[in-house]
């Protein structure tokens, strides 16, 4: 590494605008303050006086409490506002409800929205940093950078690595992230979905596309099973849930065209049944839930790197 | 009654006479009363004498495709301030859509439109009519008391006409009032949602997109519409390749077809929506490099027939707000003559062309009077410094709205003189001599 680098970043928007080595720091980062959560007083004092504020505009319980955690973890205050319960819901904008917010001088802004580029328009008009927890069909990247740590736990590196990404490529932000992580890590990543939900220019954030699933994870060291979202049935982009778990299901059958010792990961929530065959989101492959974990750290991570730490 | 104007050593550029020399043009009780060799007009003592050796003398510039906001959205533009702009860059007349609040579906709000207009006296406003009642797509809106009022042309704009044996009503029974029917070509159930051009960079920015064929489909059925009926149709604001490629392709045929683009459509690509940038939010959008390159060609062989500007204001809250939410369009009156200079500078149109487009063909397709210097016309006329350069900014915008990408830009070529029945509506300050 550069000795004269630093993370320089105020806000972290996407994995788009950071580089190999920004993902490097990040992971080695999260990797020493994994430890953290394994003690018995689990915290401590680094963020001491900063105000942190998760400002979630969608339904969330994974991502929002995973960044609550990894805030108090480090000793920062945190506070919480969801939708229905801002001004927003009153008719107020988004910059204008963000202004107000950043007139409190909080430190970070941490923001869930249904919306594509709205932690861009928040980061361009406020004074606090800005980390996307997800923003529309666009980013989500502590979510990529948690499933780089956890496959880089499991597999000992990234580089050089199979990943087959399975399912709606076209609305999920985790599979553009991590498309974007993964390959500018230096791993092979393939995906497979119905051809309604590949989107145009996949290829330009750097997948490979398969059509067929079989032909997807053959060789891969790494399986991930994207959320069908139910609501997306108003579109007509498959006919059932039923004929979709049929083809594009990751089963047993799938997993052993796979690489022996691939794993199995899923970015949360399961539709059981559907996307993944229940007894393997269950099974020794899966590290479904060590993605969980290593989100507290990941974002322990994030927090510590943008507030300036070194 | 506005007095005497002699324009002097100017490049007159009239298309309608085959005139592109350099002349004196001399303007009397509002009309073109001699258009002469230099030097050969007597100055009249008790007239205004303008030099305007070095830039254009042309017919007023005319903008076939404006929103003027009012009736209902004042906030953005009155036709006051949208004329005021309007003569700013060099237009003399411009057609107002009927997307106000309420809609132009009826003689009442026509009328209201050109008591407005000639209160404000800076151009000539041709009202456009609703296809349909409120614009919703499912009644015909009074063609005939429309037509009486003053309107010229019918249009749902902002909007397709989704139903086609409505369309194709529309197509007949404008033909009983003379009115012309222009299509906004636009497939909902393929754009619904969309926010930018369908493609690789709208899946990077996780933004839905609108396939170019949404716009294709609409136009092959219009025009097919248009040769059934043996009616004449309009297609506004084409934006892709194929559209073009269609038009060109009925044109051959003999299907009375005209069509338009605006400047940012020959000007832009997608990539100016990067990074959210809602002031290049449109519908249609923004498209690729081939795109652009099509529509040129189209301008060049006449497969298109109008430059018009599409001027879409908006306040900045319509388009400070999350990309997928923002307002569609953008501000052009202003820009419209330097945007197709440009194009004039590359050696893509000639002068003459551009005059074409701006001027004459829209008064032939819209069937007003202008597009022409001729003796005894209205003396509506458009001077164009070619060479003047300036940086288009905020503080300079006349229009009431600013939502234009072309913002900080430095542009070349403005409308210096702009009179209307021979009365100035625009001025230039700086070096312009007297």
């Amino acid at each position: 590494m550069d000795p004269e680098y630093r993370f320089s970043h105020k806000h972290v928007l996407g994995l788009a605008d950071l580089s190999a080595e920004d993902i490097r720091t990040v992971l080695q980062t999260a990797e020493s303050f994994k430890e953290i959560s394994s003690r018995s007083i689990k915290k401590v004092p680094t963020l001491r006086g900063k105000t942190i504020i998760n400002f979630f505009f969608e339904p969330s319980t994974r991502t929002r409490l995973s960044f609550e955690v990894a805030a108090k973890r480090m000793s920062a205050d945190t506070f919480n506002i969801s939708s229905s319960g801002s001004s927003t819901v009153k008719g107020e904008t988004l910059i204008d409800t963000a202004r107000n917010l950043a007139a409190m001088n909080p430190d970070c802004i941490i923001l869930r929205h249904p919306r594509s580029g709205s932690a861009r328009l928040l980061a361009d008009h406020i004074n606090a940093s800005v980390i996307n927890a997800g923003d529309g069909t666009h980013e989500h990247p502590s979510q990529g950078l948690l499933d780089l740590m956890t496959v880089r736990e499991a597999k000992g590196r990234i580089a050089g690595l199979k990943i087959a990404i399975i399912g709606d490529i076209a609305h999920s932000r985790v599979a553009h992230s991590n498309i974007i992580g993964f390959s500018k890590m230096g791993a092979t990543v393939t995906v497979c979905g119905p051809a309604t939900l590949i989107p145009p220019g996949i290829e330009e954030l750097g997948a490979q596309v398969s059509r067929t699933v079989i032909e997807a994870v053959e060789g891969a060291d790494v399986i991930m099973a994207l959320r069908i979202q139910k609501e997306r049935q108003q579109d007509p982009l498959f006919p059932s849930l039923r004929e979709y778990a049929k083809f594009f299901g990751v089963s047993q059958k799938v997993v052993d065209a796979a690489s022996p010792d691939a794993i199995i990961m899923h970015p949360g929530p399961i539709n059981r049944g559907v996307e993944l065959d229940p007894q393997l989101a269950d099974g020794s492959r899966s590290v479904i839930l060590e993605q969980v974990t290593n989100g507290v750290a990941v974002r322990m991570a994030l927090i510590y790197l943008i507030m300036g730490g070194d | 009654m506005p007095g005497v104007i002699l324009l002097k050593n100017g490049r007159v550029i009239d298309p309608a006479n085959g005139i592109d020399q350099i002349l004196d043009v001399l303007i009397a009780d509002g009309r073109i009363s001699a258009v002469a060799q230099p030097g050969s007009l007597p100055e009249q003592m008790e007239g205004i004498v303008y030099d305007v050796q070095g830039k254009w003398v042309v017919p007023g510039l005319i903008d076939m495709h404006v929103h003027l906001r009012e009736p209902g959205q004042e906030y953005k533009e009155t036709i006051a301030t949208g004329t005021r702009a309007a003569a700013a860059g060099g237009f003399t007349a411009v057609a107002a859509m009927p997307n106000t609040r309420p809609v132009n579906d009826n003689q009442t709000v026509t009328l209201f439109i050109l008591a407005k207009a000639a209160e404000a006296g800076f151009a000539r406003v041709y009202p456009v009519g609703a296809i349909s009642s409120g614009s919703n797509g499912e009644h015909l809106a009074e063609f005939g008391e429309l037509r009486q009022a003053g309107a010229v042309a019918v249009t749902d704009d902002g909007l397709p006409v989704g139903n086609s044996q409505l369309m194709r009503r529309a197509l007949e029974y404008a033909g009983d009032h003379d009115l012309l029917v222009i299509s906004h070509a636009e497939e909902m159930t393929l754009s619904h949602g969309g926010a930018m051009n369908d493609g690789p960079l709208a899946t990077r920015l996780g933004l839905r997109g609108i396939p170019h064929v949404a716009e294709e489909i609409m136009v092959y059925r219009d025009l097919a519409l248009a040769e059934f009926t043996r009616r004449p149709i309009h297609i506004a604001h084409v934006s892709t390749r194929e559209s073009l490629a269609l038009i060109r392709r009925a044109k051959e045929k003999g299907v009375t077809v005209t069509a338009e683009t605006a400047p940012h459509y020959f000007t832009l690509t997608e990539t100016a929506v990067d990074g959210y940038n809602t002031l290049a939010k449109m519908n249609p959008p923004l498209r690729t490099e081939a795109d652009v390159a099509a529509v040129r060609e189209a301008l060049r062989d006449g497969t298109l027939d109008a430059i018009a500007t599409d001027h879409a204001p908006h306040a900045e809250l319509d388009k400070d707000i999350e990309f997928d939410l923002a307002a569609n369009g953008i501000i052009g009156l202003e820009t419209a003559v330097p945007l197709t200079l440009q194009l004039v500078r590359e050696n893509q149109l000639d002068a003459r062309r551009m005059v074409e487009l701006l001027s004459v063909n829209p008064a032939r397709i819209l069937g007003v009077p202008g597009g022409t210097l001729s003796v005894g016309a209205a003396a509506d006329i458009t001077v164009i410094d070619p060479e003047m350069k300036f940086v288009f900014s905020r503080e300079s915008i006349l229009s009431k709205s600013r939502n234009s990408p072309f913002l900080g830009w430095e542009l070349q070529g403005k409308a210096v003189l702009t009179l209307l029945d021979g009365r100035i509506t625009w001025r230039q300050d700086g070096d312009f001599s007297s």
